[in-house]
């Protein structure tokens, strides 16, 4: 037994206490994500319940001792008044709107750069994927505040288009919802990248050849053959970036103008001016399930269609 | 198809006014520096099934794809059934490929992957759907046409590739090692089949392969090539019997080699000087040559006679000692070393059924072959 690796003798240990190796690397990730994932998720589900006050912390107790009694107050109150007053709703429909249609873009703006850098030269391919990578060297403040330098009346793009004549006055650009989809765009851009690179990458040639032996024009090719085998990566990629955009604060914050409304400006509102933790985090709760559920539904759709396919 | 065949017919290669279906005219390949088919001449008819037989890397697969329009000619002239290929797309050439890993579509079924050239031609409904059924049951695939390719065997995507490159009824069929992925049992089946599709619908075939005995079953003709250029262009037999060069030779089944000069050249034979055999070959019917040029004798091993008894009146003799004995069922193949070290391969059919070997480990045997079992090679 002492000659035994130490490796071993720990397994030898753990296994007696009923736990094989497979469970344990299993359960490093399960730990992490029930301590930074769920009990965090089930704080802000508690006090999204709870009555707000000015105390601190500045809401009140959900469970309380009264007179002998074991008491459970459960507000509902913070959900239906997302409920009842619009600014509520119309943020959330804003925000999946704006995420939706960056999503899109970024879709239609990466899907070609992607294809081009799995086709292009193997020892290529390295310094390509650098330079969409190469962004995420600078801070993503610093990057989306050079945005409004060029967005601005007087800024870059303004100056030269008046330069060359092609406009008398300044475009309005900052302060637009036009600005919150460039920042958006451009800022997760190498998220709708890589998974498209790395889906199309493994794409073998011989299914295109194929497709041309039968007939297929270039284009013909792509709809029917390269954009159904990269299903699973165009999907991966508008989900990186269609969830963090839902949530977004900073761009809009920075780049749009009061018309802008997503939803996580509303949340910071609510929690750093209103101080109002109970509604701030309904809020929360509330976008998390309109992230989640379409997640399920087509996560539910892919596994359908493959057990379809079994 | 017609019951009688007339000779020119099943030979059209031979027939000076026959018209070739498929012309490749001095087509030359390169990549970069590296040249992958240099100046390859190809005449190939109508109904024809030709092999391109080669190593790894000797241009045959180049060449295909410069047939199915992948890859264009750096200079040369592809011409399909009177038709210059230059500049034609894949897309709109008469040609149609099997592909070596068959690259059947992963997402569509069976049926639609058939289908997929049907609708291109932007055919009816209704006629795509009779033409998937009438080719799967042709390839024996009836039952799968809802199946995807992940839930197929390897030879039944073997079917399916060929179905779906046979639909569109190509006038010219590309076949890159279309067996190559199946074990053997299966692969000498196939074989025939093939053979059987190829006879119904009369298309022409090309078909490359690294395998001989494949090239051997299949093909009406073999072009063999090495280092990206066509070294003999023949029939299976021609192929085998008379092989051009030792390269051909040695590639072509099994063969023992000699070394040798040309010691005279008569109206009807040579005869080489052989030291390695130790014996002055004759060869009828032969090339006629230098006297003093070097070449050297091809002999089969199924052609030489190996008996303990004196061998009579065949006209090359030699003797040596039984090395290695390898029983393979049908046949046994025996390793003799010449008195002078040489080691001559002979195989023997194993016409009667005994437990014992008549021959044994170190015994003295006589080997000899009639005079018109050997050919000359140059090198």
């Amino acid at each position: 037994m002492s000659n035994l690796p130490l490796g071993s003798r720990i397994g030898a240990i753990l296994g007696r206490m009923g736990l094989k190796g497979r469970t344990l690397v299993i359960a490093i990730p399960t730990v992490w994500l029930l301590i930074f994932f769920l009990i965090p998720f089930l704080v802000v589900a508690k006090i999204s319940f709870s009555v707000a006050a000015i105390a601190r912390p500045p809401y009140l107790p959900i469970v309380e001792w009264v007179d002998g009694f074991f008491r459970i107050n459960l507000n509902f109150g913070n959900y239906l008044f997302l409920l009842e007053d619009p600014l509520y709703v119309a943020a959330y429909l804003g925000s999946v709107k704006i995420a939706g249609i960056s999503t899109l873009i970024a879709l239609v703006i990466g899907y070609p750069m992607a294809y081009l850098i799995a086709r292009s030269e193997p020892d290529r391919r390295n310094l390509l994927l650098m330079l969409v990578v190469l962004p995420f060297w600078t801070s993503f403040l610093l990057r989306v505040y050079a945005w409004i330098g060029f967005l601005k009346s007087n800024g870059v793009i303004n100056n030269f288009l008046m330069g060359i004549g092609i406009i008398d006055e300044p475009l309005v650009m900052l302060q637009t919802d036009f600005a919150v989809y460039v920042g958006i765009v451009y800022t997760y851009l190498p998220f709708m990248i890589l998974p498209l690179y790395a889906n199309l990458v493994k794409l073998d040639e011989a299914y295109l050849e194929a497709s041309a032996d039968l007939g297929a024009r270039p284009v013909t090719t792509f709809f029917t053959v390269t954009m159904p085998l990269s299903l699973s990566g165009i999907i991966a990629g508008c989900m990186l970036v269609f969830i963090p955009a839902v949530g977004e604060f900073v761009i809009p914050a920075l780049l749009g103008g009061p018309d802008t409304l997503m939803i996580g400006q509303v949340l910071w509102n609510e929690f750093f001016s209103n101080r109002d933790w109970p509604i701030a985090s309904a809020v929360a709760i509330v976008m998390l399930f309109v992230l989640v559920i379409p997640i399920m539904l087509l996560r539910w759709a892919q596994s359908a269609g493959e057990g379809e396919a079994q | 198809m017609s019951e009688v065949i007339s000779s020119s017919d099943a030979r059209p290669w031979t027939d000076p006014n026959a018209v070739p279906f498929l012309q490749i005219k001095n087509v030359t390949k390169k990549f970069g520096a590296f040249t992958s088919v240099y100046d390859v001449s190809l005449d190939i008819y109508k109904g024809e099934i030709f092999c391109l037989l080669g190593g790894s890397g000797c241009g045959k697969s180049t060449l295909l794809r410069m047939l199915s329009g992948f890859e264009a000619p750096t200079s040369g002239q592809i011409i399909i059934d009177g038709q210059d290929q230059a500049g034609i797309p894949p897309y709109n050439r008469p040609t149609n490929m099997m592909f070596q890993t068959y690259a059947l579509f992963p997402h569509m079924t069976v049926e639609k992957n058939i289908a997929y050239g049907l609708k291109r031609d932007g055919l009816p409904k209704a006629e795509i759907a009779t033409r998937v059924t009438d080719i799967l049951s042709l390839v024996q695939m009836e039952g799968f046409a809802r199946r995807k390719p992940h839930q197929l065997s390897g030879g039944q995507r073997q079917r399916v590739a060929l179905a779906r490159s046979l639909v569109k009824k190509p006038k010219l069929l590309l076949l890159d090692e279309p067996l190559g992925a199946l074990d053997k049992k299966l692969r000498e089946e196939t074989q025939f089949e093939l053979i059987k599709i190829q006879e119904s619908l009369g298309v022409t075939f090309v078909v490359v392969t690294h395998d001989q005995e494949e090239a051997m079953t299949l093909s009406s003709r073999i072009g063999v090539m090495t280092a990206g250029e066509i070294v003999q262009v023949g029939t299976p037999r021609e192929i085998y019997e008379y092989p051009r060069n030792r390269f051909v030779a040695d590639f072509i089944g099994s063969v023992n080699i000699f070394e040798g000069r040309i010691a005279e050249d008569g109206e009807s034979h040579v005869i080489v000087a052989s030291p390695e055999a130790g014996l002055d070959i004759y060869v009828p019917h032969s090339i006629s040559g230098v006297i003093g040029q070097k070449v050297a004798v091809a002999v089969r091993p199924e052609k030489v006679m190996i008996s303990k008894d004196d061998l009579g009146g065949l006209r090359n003799k030699l003797t040596g000692t039984v090395d290695e004995i390898a029983y393979m069922g049908d046949a046994s193949v025996y390793q003799i070393r010449l008195d002078n070290g040489k080691r001559v391969r002979v195989t023997q059919t194993n016409l009667t059924r005994s437990e014992e070997s008549t021959l044994n480990y170190g015994d003295r045997v006589n080997l000899g072959w009639d005079g018109s079992a050997g050919v000359v090679v140059t090198s």
